[in-house]
């Protein structure tokens, strides 16, 4: 890499830091990641903000993603268009959502995203059936899809029209012991 | 190019309104949030046309307000530039004839101000909507006649209107003439520096304030971006612009002597705020092997590297630890006390000196590394030493102090923020939604974790989905009853026969002592410790198999598993202490006896010398030849250090054999082995998490027992640590596999904290005890001398400090002032007791009554939608002729029946809010994260006004919505 200061300016660096929850280091290791992923497409010189996108295919390839059953749908929520392909900034986000810092409000509304399949800003049970049979990998039964989803919207839908909206989403997953510490990912 | 005008159009209309289009632009909001994604590609397109043009519109838009007497002037002349623009010009042009009247409105004005910045948000989403031609029109309806009063309005702030006229024009030129750009950019800059050097004079008070205010509020933004749900692109370009704002605004604000004041504040702020990144920066990259704990992360999941964050967590007191006793204690007294040689204490006695430097006495921390720095008997009880005048024994036994204090201090604090962290969730309201929402680690990223992850979260469903259908029997539980007592029965078994066994252990180690060590074999001389170790090796595994007999729940059986080791090794320990309390009374018999048999011998010796002084000049006696005591508290010290260096090798070792040896045997022999090895019975080890905690957490303990007497111990502790991460790191990743039912790490780390702190307060205990209740000895120490170690306190108090000083110190330590300060104390933890079991009532109280609340509130509005439903179905019988026609026009009519009582709802909201503005700001475009819209139904069911009545908001740092929107 040589020196460090010829990938960003320092105000760049300045503002990524404003806008992510990360250090000056890490922006720079995220973005050793994010070359690391297509040599020949990044350059080593965002100063002039170069408009590089990477797809899909080769975000989700990562290490960090590799195995997780949502990978999809979390670079489609981070991506700009939607569909995956992802400029360094859309990365930095992803992982700055990820990250340690980030607080609970955040991450919520992150992953409520990423488990609204359909992006209509609804968990219905489409949804809830999709996000279950990722979960674990089809095992269960139809009856038992069937049942896990009721009773999950029974429990959290608190304003009973048979979906979960964010704030239903919201206030069931800002109880949740562990959401903090799963819904995580260490770069 | 039409398209672009009305977008600007719009947008103008927007900055200029009041509150009256709040409501729809929520509306507008959200839909648009609804429909972004099909939208999106359009969008861009579009976006990408208006290009930089918007950015600057942005940049300048700063500006604005301050402008607009200027361009007031311009403006004619402009009009005729660009025909396109007719019908924004024209009204501009009322604008212009509007009589500035002087209605000094300040707050509205201010307000304006405040809301810049969202606003500009605002604007950046109407742009968006640069489509929705039909919604621009009635917008502007609307507008037009909220114009006029507006203009009134803020007549005065004639400066602000400049700005927005100004800020018009601009756009203008850019979106009539590219060429023009780049000169009409510059015409601006420098219009705007003018500017900003006559401003400060020409400004009043207010406006000051005001635009304090607004630069406050940028930076406050500018802290907050990171958590906004933004893309990066908006955050960046949002940044810059506040950050351009805030530039420009702040060195001109205040005036005269306050001015430059203001100015070096902010300066200093700036720096500060530099000084904090850097050194954050600097920080995180202190911090060590986080991509090893990443890595171990990511093949074992979030409970395997719980164990090493808590290591790494504990490398960092040891740390600090080392850092006290090594600075404060071995060093001052290696560099300034008296050298070796001179004095009894610092020298090995004759007896010893031949084989003081074998290598099985200096592993012994015999010879040589017993009269060293290392222990408590080499330390001199000089007051002041070196040039310095450095006051040893008082370091010595405040460092002692302070190691405990620190740890204490670490301990409790980490507990306080670890209980704040995880303190929310205990209810299961929300059960299948938590299993199905949380329980996936995303920080997984290794196959075969992925594959158990997998696997656990099926038999995780499986089993909740049995249980709530109850159809899950005991089979036999008088048979479990009776296998769990016996489980228990034996575990106790083996605890009393582990404390005998190292009671017995340590009373023969005594006789052999006494006996003398270099007639015995290496295993009896080491005895105490070898058991120790081999039980603390083997008990765990006999409970793992008796645990096997209960038939617990996993996560119950784990506890019950680290509840049996935890007493196993504190009975050990104690057993040990008790033990050690027991040599320790014998030294001091034996002390005695020295210190009988050394006045005689000094005065046989001053005999002799007195006898031959006339004849001969004085013998030198040697130091190493002087008689010398015990000294039990190097005794104490080396049995420490022994136990830990002991407990090190045995971690190593089994770390080598069990977990190594038995993966590579596994791996080789597999080829040739009649069954299985690798799935069947031996298989690869899994990584002991809570045994490992365990073994860290008691090896602490042993540390803080025996710091006091062997200042060696953090500094060994600490290569114990480092070593063991780096070993341990390596077994992990190469000998073990992933548990089969992986386990959280979460809220068990607090579990380990209270056994930490359980173990701080036990091994503090001892240490205590010696301190204030035996004597120090007579010829070794830091203490030598005193009647007790803590008279160094007293001492200092006499001769260091002033006589006052020692004065009030001693009638503030009488009882009578003690007695009733401590009565003061009890009371207050009283008091905060009761207080904090009162507000916990009162949280369950009100988690009850919104629980009810909620089941209530879902049963009315079932019932609404039935209602709803009945009357529907009503009115379609009663228009029969009709029916078919209404069939085709809505498809399902509940929903949309909902969907517009939901739009009815919110409308209701947000006029209310606008009426009475919220307390506090919201910011984002999120609909969502206020507390939970109730719904009404048209169907008289308005009773469910606030089922939930907000939960805790923790930080500022949420999602919010946008806040210029609701005022005027």
């Amino acid at each position: 890499m040589g020196n460090k200061q010829t990938i960003f300016t320092a105000q760049q660096l300045d503002s990524y830091q404003d806008c992510t929850y990360f250090t000056r280091k890490e922006i720079l290791r995220l973005f050793d990641r994010y070359r690391d992923l297509a040599p020949q497409l990044v350059p080593l010189d965002y100063t002039c903000q170069p408009d590089v996108k990477l797809p899909y295919e080769l975000i989700g390839s990562m290490p960090e993603l590799k195995d997780n059953p949502f990978r999809q749908r979390i670079a489609e929520v981070f991506s700009d268009d939607g569909e995956g392909n992802m400029t360094l900034d859309d990365f930095l986000d992803m992982f700055s959502v990820m990250s340690e810092m980030a607080p609970r409000d955040l991450k919520a509304y992150y992953a409520f995203k990423i488990y609204d399949f359909n992006n209509d800003d609804f968990l219905c049970k489409s949804d809830l059936e999709k996000t279950l049979n990722k979960l674990t990998r089809n095992e269960l039964t139809e009856d038992e899809v069937r049942m896990v989803c009721e009773k999950v919207i029974d429990e959290s839908d608190l304003d009973n029209d048979g979906r979960l909206s964010l704030e239903d989403f919201q206030t069931m997953i800002v109880r949740a012991p562990d959401f903090l510490s799963t819904f995580h990912i260490r770069i | 190019m039409a398209m672009l005008i009305a977008t600007w159009k719009h947008c103008v209309y927007v900055f200029s309104t009041g509150l009256e289009d709040e409501v729809d632009t929520f509306q507008e909001e959200h839909e648009r949030e609804r429909h972004r994604g099909k939208r999106r590609d359009g969008e861009r397109a579009k976006k990408k046309k208006r290009g930089n043009g918007e950015g600057r519109k942005r940049a300048s838009r700063a500006g604005r307000e301050e402008e607009k007497l200027q361009a007031r002037r311009e403006k004619k002349g402009r009009r005729k530039k660009s025909s396109s623009d007719q019908e924004a010009e024209g009204r501009e042009g009322d604008e212009a004839d509007q009589p500035t009247t002087k209605s000094s409105k300040a707050a509205k004005t201010r307000k304006n101000v405040k809301n810049e910045k969202t606003r500009k948000v605002e604007k950046e989403e109407k742009e968006d909507e640069a489509d929705d031609e039909e919604r621009n029109r009635k917008r502007k309806k609307k507008h037009g006649s909220n114009k006029k009063e507006e203009n009134v309005e803020d007549g005065n702030t004639v400066k602000e209107k400049a700005g927005e006229v100004k800020k018009k024009k601009h756009k203008k030129v850019v979106e009539t003439s590219s060429e023009k750009e780049t000169s009409e950019e510059e015409d601006n800059e420098e219009e705007d520096s003018e500017e900003k050097e006559v401003r400060p004079e020409t400004l009043t008070p207010e406006e000051l304030e005001m635009l304090k205010e607004a630069v406050d509020e940028r930076k406050k933004l500018i802290q907050g971006l990171r958590g906004k749900p933004w893309a990066m692109k908006k955050k960046l370009v949002t940044l810059r612009e506040s950050q351009e704002f805030v530039d420009k605004y702040e060195g001109a604000l205040g005036k005269g002597k306050g001015r430059k004041l203001y100015a070096y504040k902010v300066m200093m702020t700036k720096k500060w705020m530099k000084f904090k990144r850097d050194f954050e920066n600097f920080k995180t990259a202190c911090i060590p092997w986080e991509m090893k704990i990443k890595e171990i992360e990511s093949h074992f999941g979030s409970s395997v590297a719980s164990y090493f964050i808590f290591l790494r967590w504990m490398y960092g007191i040891n740390m600090i630890l080392f850092c006290l006793t090594f600075g404060l204690v071995m060093v001052p007294e290696a560099l300034m006390g008296r050298p070796y040689g001179t004095i009894p204490r610092k020298t090995v006695p004759r007896a010893e000196a031949p084989s003081a430097m074998d290598f099985a006495v200096l592993w012994d921390f015999g010879g040589y590394a017993q009269y060293s720095v290392l222990f408590y008997g080499y330390y001199n009880n000089q007051r002041a030493i070196g040039w310095l005048k450095f006051r040893m024994p008082l370091s010595y036994f405040l460092v002692g102090v302070g190691t405990v204090a620190y740890s204490y201090m670490v301990v409790i604090r980490t507990m306080a923020r670890n209980a704040n962290e995880s303190g929310v969730g205990d209810d299961n309201s929300f059960n299948f939604s938590w299993k199905m929402f949380t329980s996936w680690d995303y920080l997984i990223g290794n196959p075969e974790t992925a594959d158990n992850k997998f696997a656990s979260i099926t038999t995780i469903f499986k089993e909740a989905i049995l249980e709530e259908q109850e159809s899950r029997k005991d089979d036999n539980i008088h048979l479990t009853r009776f296998l769990r007592v016996l489980a228990n029965f034996l575990v106790l078994c083996c605890l009393a026969g582990s404390g005998y066994l190292i009671y017995f252990v340590v009373r023969r180690s005594q006789k052999f002592a006494l006996d003398g060590l270099e007639n015995h074999t290496w295993w009896e001389r080491n005895e105490v410790n070898m058991v120790m170790s081999l039980l603390g090796m083997f008990c765990p595994m006999l409970f793992d198999v008796i645990s096997a007999l209960e038939n617990y729940h996993p996560r119950v059986a784990l506890q019950w598993q680290l509840g049996r080791i935890f007493a196993l090794f504190l009975g050990n320990l104690y057993t040990f202490i008790i033990a050690l309390m027991d040599e320790i009374n014998l030294k001091r018999e034996e002390e005695n006896i020295v210190k009988f048999n050394i006045t005689t011998w000094e005065a046989s010796h001053y005999n002799i010398s007195a006898s031959e002084n006339s004849t001969s000049p004085p013998v030198t006696i040697q130091p190493a030849d002087v008689p010398r005591g015990p000294c039990w508290e190097t005794m104490v010290g080396q049995e420490f250090v022994r136990l830990i260096i002991s407990d090190t090798m045995t971690t190593y070792i089994t770390l080598l054999i069990g977990d190594f040896l038995r993966a590579v045997l596994v791996r080789f022999l597999n080829y040739c082995w009649c069954w299985d090895l690798e799935a069947g019975f031996p298989s690869y080890s899994e990584f002991d998490v809570s045994g490992n905690v365990l073994g860290l957490i008691f090896n602490q303990g042993m540390i803080w027992m025996g710091a006091f007497y062997a200042p060696c111990l953090p500094a060994l502790n600490l290569l114990r640590l480092h070593v063991s991460m780096y070993l341990q790191c390596w077994a992990v990743m190469c000998c073990n596999v992933p548990q089969e039912r992986v386990f959280k790490a979460s809220g068990s780390n607090n579990f380990y904290m209270a056994m930490l702190l359980v173990i701080l307060f036990l091994s503090t205990l001892p240490a205590i005890y010696t301190i204030v209740t035996i004597p120090p000895s007579f010829d070794c120490g830091p203490f030598s001398g005193k009647k007790r170690m803590f008279d160094v306190i007293q001492e200092t108090l006499e001769s260091d400090f002033p006589a006052w000083f020692s004065k009030v110190f001693s009638s503030a330590s009488n009882p009578g002032l003690v007695l009733p300060f401590i009565l003061l104390m009890v009371l207050a933890i009283y008091y905060l007791q009761s207080t904090s079991k009162s507000y916990k009532e009162a949280n369950v109280d009100l988690k009850k009554k919104l629980q009810t609340q909620n089941e209530e509130n879902k049963k009315k509005n079932k019932l609404a939608a039935l209602k709803a439903q009945m009357d529907l179905e009503e009115a379609r019988k009663a228009a029969s002729p009709s029916a078919e026609h209404q069939k085709n026009n809505n498809a399902s009519p509940d929903q949309e029946d909902e969907e517009e009582d939901r739009g009815r709802s919110q409308r209701m909201y947000h006029s209310k809010n606008g009426r009475s503005p919220p307390p506090h700001r919201h910011y984002g475009q999120l609909p969502a994260t206020r507390a939970p819209v109730p719904r009404n139904y048209p169907h008289g069911n308005q009773g469910s006004a606030g089922y939930l009545p907000s939960f805790p908001r923790e930080n500022e740092a949420r999602m919010h919505r946008v806040p210029s929107l609701q005022r005027h």
